[in-house]
């Protein structure tokens, strides 16, 4: 055997006092990290290939399980950091470009962090959004310029396609090959039951989700995998992937191992094939080509669907965003660089984009000077872990928020950062029968919905105490919103004050 | 019915008039086409829109098993998306014709420019067919991951090539069938090149048939030409890219 210079980086503690050998490990485990001594008899851990994902302890009936970091100094170097030089013997050894899954783990700044939400003293008093009205409905959609009304008060504004949710917050974009049709279908359901919206990916549609469809984001990215006239008439919206917040510049790949049968007849390709989905699509190289597909959408669809354009937070995110309004599309979503992904090259996923608070801000407060903030609904996108986090977005410009990690950390996910191996063990970023079936829908998607619905009520209690009863009116709202620790550019690309200021 | 004319009007205008049309007719003309975008957007089956003049960008998108005969060139995007149906063209098309273009037909008199069959795939009994009777620009094929592209290089004028550089990059899976001598220069790393089997000179044989069929172009001259096969040597060009971190 050679020597692979790498520590492992888990140890599998089992206490031997608890453990009753059942081989519940055994059986869950698809990185065979436990197995049965020679003995036959005996449950055994080999700890090399353990991931921490905590199948193994959360399943174990006696709670004989613990995972431990693997603590093997290396000698001090805050340049050379154990990470690095173990990356380096990974393409030392394979070649090959590093690949992870899930969004960037590294230290940077997290602005929802120091940023600080106001509440109502005295004046304007708050509201108890128990027993009052409180509105979080939020509609996404070009809004006309001007209104008109006739005499008795009707609109005579031919209005654009809107889009009604009941929460501000929608799944994103997690196609089915990056997640198994069962974790899809759970957001399905829970989509449908919180009465907002699921987002398919660039997946294609499986047949099972048809059901669903009035609750679905489909997806039109560069490989067009699936895509074809009643994709696009079977949809809430129609959404254009330009970028991935994880993975900006960078495409898609699916390797032909995921291509299963059921992932090939949703993406429609054949079994086993490479689903390749380069960074650009070949028919935008401008702004007027992205109007130009836009409009061929809108065409085959009637004008029936608003047109989304998702793009990835990057340097000039404002200046797109406000592209992409004038060259028509209806939403606009932002995906910063914290977002989530199935797989993405890890030198790309920790080094490229920007934020999502910072892009957010600029996006709103530019198309705010350009008078065009009501041409397009802004959605947020890259990492929200809880009701506070999606809040500041509202406040900070956004119309709603994208959600993937925290949906999938309720069905199980533990962020063990190994989608891409395709082995999850909680049956969510895997193709594998075996695996996918420890997924319930219909137990899961109850979890997503208790996650929803309690959000909604926090977001309702901080709004109720700043002494607003509508979403509409938190909508870049950043008077409610003070920095802390943030310096002057800081601030001032936020747009907000400092606290006590 | 009277033909429509497109003339100096916007393509909704055009377009919402062809699709008012085609709710009582199942063959529309429209004439005097400049440049106007979308026509024939997800044009169902059973309709077939007859174009006269220049057709905008994004031709037949979404094609929809519909049929499209354009008497005049075609511009970008041709049968973008294409899930079915045939489009004809008499004269020349622009760039990334067919792309991502799973089912149906396409067949070019003349040449195409860049990025032609870009994305094309093939799923089941869905086996998309390009047909080019001239050249083709560079990077015809990109990606290409099934299906089939016929390009007969008729009427090249002396020095000009049959298609441009960096042909099939990216090509896992599909054909090219390609007549006469071709620029090996051009192709990218992953193509081989093939003789013809039973069942290609037999497909082949249909196409070329069609396409003297619809040009009015002479059958045995263009068969008198030898004709190779282009495709790629591995259907997982980047399976050894990556490493996990």
């Amino acid at each position: 055997m050679s020597v692979n210079y790498i520590p492992r980086r888990f140890t599998v503690i089992r206490d031997k006092e608890r453990c009753i050998n059942c081989g519940c490990c055994v059986r869950q485990c698809s990185n065979e990290c436990h197995l049965f001594a020679d003995d036959g008899k005996t449950v055994i851990s080999d700890s090399n290939s353990c991931v921490a994902c905590h199948r193994c302890v959360d399943l174990c009936p006696t709670g004989a399980l613990r995972i431990e970091k693997y603590v093997c100094d290396y000698r001090e170097n805050a340049n050379w950091t154990p990470q690095y030089q173990q990356q380096i013997c990974r393409q030392a050894e394979t070649g090959g470009v590093l690949l992870a899954g899930m969004g960037t783990p590294k230290d940077y700044p997290v602005y929802w962090d120091k940023i600080l939400l106001n509440a109502s003293q005295v004046t304007n008093p708050s509201i108890d959004p128990l027993r009052e009205p409180m509105e979080i409905r939020t509609i996404l959609g070009r809004k006309p310029e001007k209104l008109t009304v006739e005499k008795k008060g009707k609109s005579t504004v031919d209005m654009p396609p809107q889009v009604v949710l009941e929460t501000p917050v929608m799944f994103s974009a997690m196609s089915f090959g990056s997640i198994s049709l069962n974790a899809q279908k759970s957001l399905a359901m829970a989509a449908k039951e919180l009465g907002t919206l699921f987002n398919i990916g660039e997946g294609g549609l499986h047949p099972d989700l048809k059901p669903f469809t009035d609750r679905a984001i489909v997806q039109v990215a560069s490989g067009r995998f699936g895509v074809y006239s009643d994709y696009l008439n079977n949809s809430k919206f129609v959404e254009i992937k330009i970028g991935q917040g994880a993975k900006p510049g960078i495409g898609g790949h699916l390797p032909g191992e995921k291509v299963s049968v059921e992932v090939s007849n949703a993406r429609m390709i054949p079994e086993g094939s490479d689903a390749i989905s380069p960074a650009p699509h070949h028919d935008i190289y401008s702004i007027e080509d992205l109007r130009q597909l836009i409009w061929a959408i809108k065409q085959a669809t009637g004008n029936k669907k608003p047109v989304s354009v998702k793009i990835a937070a990057v340097h000039n995110a404002a200046a797109i965003v406000s592209g992409c309004a004038r060259a028509g599309a209806d939403i606009v979503a932002i995906d910063g660089f914290r977002g989530g992904t199935g797989a993405a090259p890890v030198r790309i996923r920790d080094n490229v984009g920007i934020p999502i608070e910072l892009a957010l801000s600029s996006a709103d407060q530019r198309l705010r000077d350009e008078g065009i903030r009501s041409r397009i609904s802004l959605v947020a996108a890259g990492s929200f872990r809880c009701s506070a986090d999606i809040v500041k977005a509202i406040a900070l410009g956004a119309d709603a928020c994208y959600c993937a990690s925290a949906p999938l950390i309720a069905m199980g996910c533990h962020m063990c950062g190994t989608c891409n191996t395709g082995k999850c063990n909680w049956g969510i970023a895997t193709q594998r029968p075996e695996l996918t079936k420890r997924l319930n829908p219909d137990i899961m998607y109850k979890r997503v919905v208790n996650l929803i619905t309690a959000w909604n009520h926090e977001i309702k209690e901080i709004m109720g105490g700043m002494g607003i009863n509508s979403i509409d009116s938190l909508r870049g709202n950043r008077l409610m919103l003070r920095g802390i620790g943030l310096s002057e550019k800081e601030l001032e690309i936020l747009g907000i004050r400092h606290a006590g200021e | 019915m009277k033909p429509i004319i497109a003339g100096i009007r916007g393509y909704a205008e055009v377009n919402d008039e062809i699709n008012g049309r085609f709710l009582s007719e199942n063959k529309i003309t429209v004439t005097d086409v400049n440049g106007q975008r979308y026509l024939g957007c997800a044009l169902e089956k059973g309709k077939t829109l007859e174009i006269e003049g220049t057709a905008g960008n994004d031709l037949a998108f979404c094609l929809n098993g519909g049929k499209i005969i354009l008497r005049g060139n075609g511009q970008d995007a041709v049968g973008n998306t294409m899930g079915g149906g045939e489009i004809v063209i008499h004269g020349h098309a622009g760039d990334a014709l067919g792309y991502g273009m799973r089912d149906g037909s396409i067949y070019i008199r003349d040449n195409v420019s860049c990025r032609g069959g870009i994305h094309m795939k093939e799923f089941k009994d869905m086996k998309p067919v390009l047909v080019i009777g001239s050249s083709a620009g560079s990077f015809l094929g990109e990606y290409m991951a099934g299906g089939t592209i016929v390009l007969l290089g008729l009427g090249l004028k002396r020095g000009e090539k049959l298609f441009g550089t960096h042909c099939a990059s990216g090509m896992h899976a599909g054909k090219i069938f390609v007549r006469g001598t071709f620029p090996k220069e051009n192709l990218s790393p992953n193509i081989k090149i093939t003789n013809l089997t039973q069942q290609d000179r037999k497909e082949l044989e249909e196409y070329v048939g069609k396409y003297c069929r619809y040009f009015d172009a002479d059958h045995d001259e263009i068969m008198k030409k030898p004709f190779r096969k282009l495709v790629p040597e591995t259907s997982r060009p980047y399976a050894n890219l990556y490493t996990a971190d």
